[in-house]
């Protein structure tokens, strides 16, 4: 395999430049996805049948939590990738460390959030209204879920075999995930909660 | 015994049985014909393992064509039943499930298998490169696809076909009026194969935007290899819209979620709108890769180049834009405005516009051509006619207002039908006959290709003009018998007779194949038909490398230039070439996904979670793996060479 100095680690050979360009149309694909769902939330949003609409279960709380810690974890992979460029092995998994901590955080307030919407009767056979509501935030929660366990793998990886061209990439392509899943998130909080409190 | 009374059929008959008896019968011999003739380490060495692209593309072709077959006598059963007026060889549920499985497998796995066989095999040839961009999500999108096929394929003996038409309408897809498993197979079937169709979407945008032979400019590619292009651009755009769509359906079956139902806020139109917004662009994904097989073929034939190169490349790419804005079309009658159905009727009629453009560019690559009629030239030319007239009823339907008339009846059927077939199986058809001897180092036997080319046109005009007189005069599609007195009988009387020619047709093809594998000179050379690109630049078999030299280009028909007009297509001297090694894990991980898709279906859900389970592990594997793949030494690659004919520089 050809290596490129003159590039940073993760753009260093052919295959990387090959991986980075495919996941970017990767994301072009999710970006569908989640615009087929959001698409449908706005068609479905009016439709409460005889269950709660949103403005009738949203709280502010909880979802600024969420906001908050989403954001800041999107922040700290950037801390990681530069970490990362710097070639210093140790800053960069404590980053990707506290990236995958904050995930974790968010991902427990949004199971807690989903609890409580159950307990005030908007589960997800409720009505079409709850149906989208909890497969787009779900949707986005799996996201965060796998990419927690694919982080931990990628963590492992720069652990054993220190900043190669491929641990590199590796890190690269995710922190391109974390980033994703972070827009997301933004369309999610403005459009589904702030418009749905209004 | 209650588990296992949901595996019965729900609806049984003799036919049904026997298909059982003969599934059962046919794995088996093929086990202890494997086993006899002690090939499995071969077929798990040479086969299920590898990440080549030729291979993967060869084993596409054999699961397309068995797949053509499926719903082939799907198909002739179908026609069987309507031949007479008020017949009873089948019941009106499973003329159901036949007609839907027929589209389903027709367009899922029959035509998308074959425009993948034919891009995986010659893409990265033509465009100069060693394989793919990601070789083993190549193999991993088949092995999707081929397990998602077999998990639809094993419906109607295990539970029951789906039976709601191709499109799965809710809400008669839904639990309320379709009880059994079938459309549960429907939705997840088609999701797991939707998976792999995706990956190859973006496998082959990276590799033709990022693995090009040195010159080679946008602007200097192939036209199949542009149309490989925009069809994967519109693959990776449109699919996510069917896994959505899927999955919502899928949630509303299994676990009483109101998407598309008709109480509690549900919308079942919502449905009709997400299946078509994939279901249009799904068409052109479908022609295009087809329109670029026929621009390889003419020019190659015609002995010119192809006129138009750049308003070609327009017209493919309008067509892929104009693709994901006329998907109301297919249901104007089911309650839009008035406004909103003139606006999808003018997006619609202006497809026709760059459809017209190639038309004229092909006739015009014809005009002062030194044309010589081979088979896939005859499939070229008999397409032309054909095609336009299923166009041109096409923009009759896409009126807004005349359509009421048209809507739902034998007309629309008979419309698409005489699209599909000469602008996907026919190009398929000359495909596989035009690059058989790159992928299998012989040639097809003109003589009984005429013959099949000869049936399956007449028997296409044969089998679907009629329709469009049945259709105006009121016969509906997805009818399973009608009465003497609507004056039915006649023509599709007459559909039936077309169909056999039909079915005639393709038993010629393969007895063409079995023919030629027996009989036909293994004495050619590397470029038999005297073509213009890159794929005929290589030996015959095609070396694993592919290329010894990565050839040099400067126009979008190096190969001629390299044999007319002096062009030297390979400099320099053999270097190592590195190349991805074999692996199982795509073939164990989609057969996983076959577990995952059968529990889901069933609702047997330790099962299904053990699956997915299996699948993270699968996952997991492949991401702690380090897997450099190995070199072809320069002494070997030399060898190779020299036993292939000769060192190509």
């Amino acid at each position: 395999m050809k290596t490129d100095h003159t590039q940073p680690l993760e753009y260093s050979t052919e295959q990387n430049n090959l991986n980075i360009l495919g996941f970017w149309i990767f994301l072009g694909a999710e970006i569908m996805l989640f615009g087929t769902l959001f698409a449908s939330y706005f068609t479905l949003v009016d439709r409460t049948g005889g269950g709660p609409s949103g403005a009738e279960i949203f709280e502010i709380t909880p979802v600024m939590f969420e906001t908050f810690l989403l954001l800041t974890s999107s922040f700290t992979i950037g801390l990681g990738v530069h970490a990362m460029r710097l070639l210093n092995k140790k800053a960069t998994l404590v980053f990707f460390g506290i990236t995958l901590l904050l995930g974790l955080a968010f991902l427990g307030f949004e199971v807690f959030e989903f609890f409580t919407y159950v307990e005030e009767g908007a589960a997800l056979q409720t009505s079409a209204f709850t149906s989208i509501l909890l497969t787009t935030l779900g949707t986005h929660g799996a996201h965060v879920t796998f990419g927690l366990f694919w982080g931990i793998a990628i963590m492992m990886q720069i652990k054993q075999r220190g900043l190669t061209p491929e641990t590199a990439n590796k890190s690269f392509i995710f922190s391109l995930y974390w980033h994703f899943l972070d827009v997301v998130w933004i369309f999610i909080f403005s459009f589904v909660y702030l418009k749905g409190m209004m | 015994m209650d588990f296992f009374d949901r595996f019965a059929i729900p609806h049984p008959s003799p036919v049904i049985y026997a298909a059982m008896v003969a599934i059962t019968l046919t794995v088996i011999a093929i086990v202890a014909g494997i086993t006899y003739t002690k090939k499995w380490g071969y077929l798990w060495r040479e086969w299920l393992t590898t990440v080549d692209h030729k291979r993967i593309g060869m084993m596409y072709l054999v699961s397309a064509l068995l797949m053509l077959f499926r719903g082939g006598a799907d198909a002739i059963m179908m026609r069987a039943q309507t031949a007479l007026p008020e017949n009873t060889l089948l019941d009106s549920q499973h003329y159901n499930e036949i007609f839907t499985t027929h589209g389903v497998v027709m367009i899922i796995f029959m035509a998308m298998a074959f425009i993948m066989a034919l891009m995986n095999f010659v893409v990265p040839l033509q465009i100069g490169a060693r394989d793919v961009a990601f070789p083993r999500l190549n193999a991993l999108s088949f092995w999707l696809y081929f397990w998602g096929a077999m998990l639809f394929n094993i419906s109607f003996v295990i539970g029951g076909s789906p039976d709601a038409g191709w499109t799965s309408y809710f809400p008669l897809a839904g639990n309320e009026f379709s009880q059994s498993v079938g459309t549960n197979y429907y939705m997840i079937a088609i999701q797991i194969a939707g998976l792999g169709t995706l990956i190859t979407g973006i496998n082959f945008i990276v590799t033709i935007l990022k693995m090009r032979a040195p010159g080679m400019t946008l602007m200097k590619m192939p036209m199949f290899t542009w149309s490989a292009l925009i069809t994967n651009l519109i693959i990776a755009f449109a699919f996510p819209v069917l896994t959505v769509a899927l999955a919502m359906g899928t949630m509303d079956r299994l676990f009483g979620t109101n998407f598309f139902t008709t109480t509690n806020g549900g919308m079942d139109m919502l449905w009709a709108n997400l299946f078509w917004v994939w279901g249009h662009p799904e068409v052109y994904i479908l022609i295009l890769p087809a329109f670029g097989i026929y621009s390889e073929i003419i020019p190659t034939f015609a002995r010119r180049n192809l006129y138009g190169y750049k308003s070609m490349v327009a017209s493919i790419v309008l067509i892929s834009v104009l693709s994901f804005v006329v998907w109301v079309h297919h249901f104007f009658t089911m309650g839009q405005g008035a406004m909103v159905n003139s606006i999808f009727s003018i997006t619609t009629m202006a497809i026709a516009i760059p459809t017209g453009i190639k038309i004229f560019n092909w006739l015009f690559t014809l005009w002062k051509g030194k044309i010589t009629i081979t088979v896939p030239m005859l499939y070229s030319i008999g397409f032309i006619p054909i095609f336009t007239i299923g166009g041109v009823t096409g923009v009759m339907l896409g009126m807004s207002a005349a359509d009421y008339q048209y809507h739902n009846t034998m007309f629309l059927v008979a419309h698409f039908h005489l699209v599909i077939i000469p602008g996907v199986v026919f190009a398929m058809l000359a495909g596989l006959t035009y690059w058989w001897p790159k992928m299998f180092g012989f040639m097809l036997n003109e003589r009984i290709g005429k013959w099949a080319f000869w049936f399956i046109s007449i028997g296409t005009c044969v089998a679907f003009f009629p329709m469009f007189i049945s259709g105006l005069d009121g016969q509906a599609r997805r009818m399973y018998t009608y009465s003497e007195a609507t004056g039915f009988g006649i023509w599709n009387m007459l559909s039936f007779a077309g169909a056999l020619m039909l079915a005639a047709g393709f038993v010629l093809i393969v007895y063409n194949i079995y023919y030629s594998t027996r009989y036909a000179s293994r004495d050619i050379s590397s470029d038999p038909w005297d073509a213009r690109s890159l794929e005929w630049a290589t030996h015959t078999p095609v070396p694993d490398y592919n290329f010894a030299i990565t050839p040099q280009v400067d126009s979008s028909e190096a190969f001629w230039d390299s044999k007319k007009n002096g062009h030297t297509l390979y400099k320099g001297k053999y270097k190592e070439i590195h190349m991805p090694s074999n692996s199982g894990v795509p073939f164990i991980m989609s057969a996983i996904f076959f577990v995952f898709g059968f529990a889901m279906v069933f609702s047997i859900w330790i099962l299904a979670i053990v699956a997915l389970l299996g699948i993270f592990a699968c996952l997991i594997h492949r991401s702690f793996e380090q897997d450099h793949g190995y070199h072809i030494p320069v002494e070997e690659i030399k060898e190779t060479e020299e036993t292939l004919g000769g060192a190509k520089q």
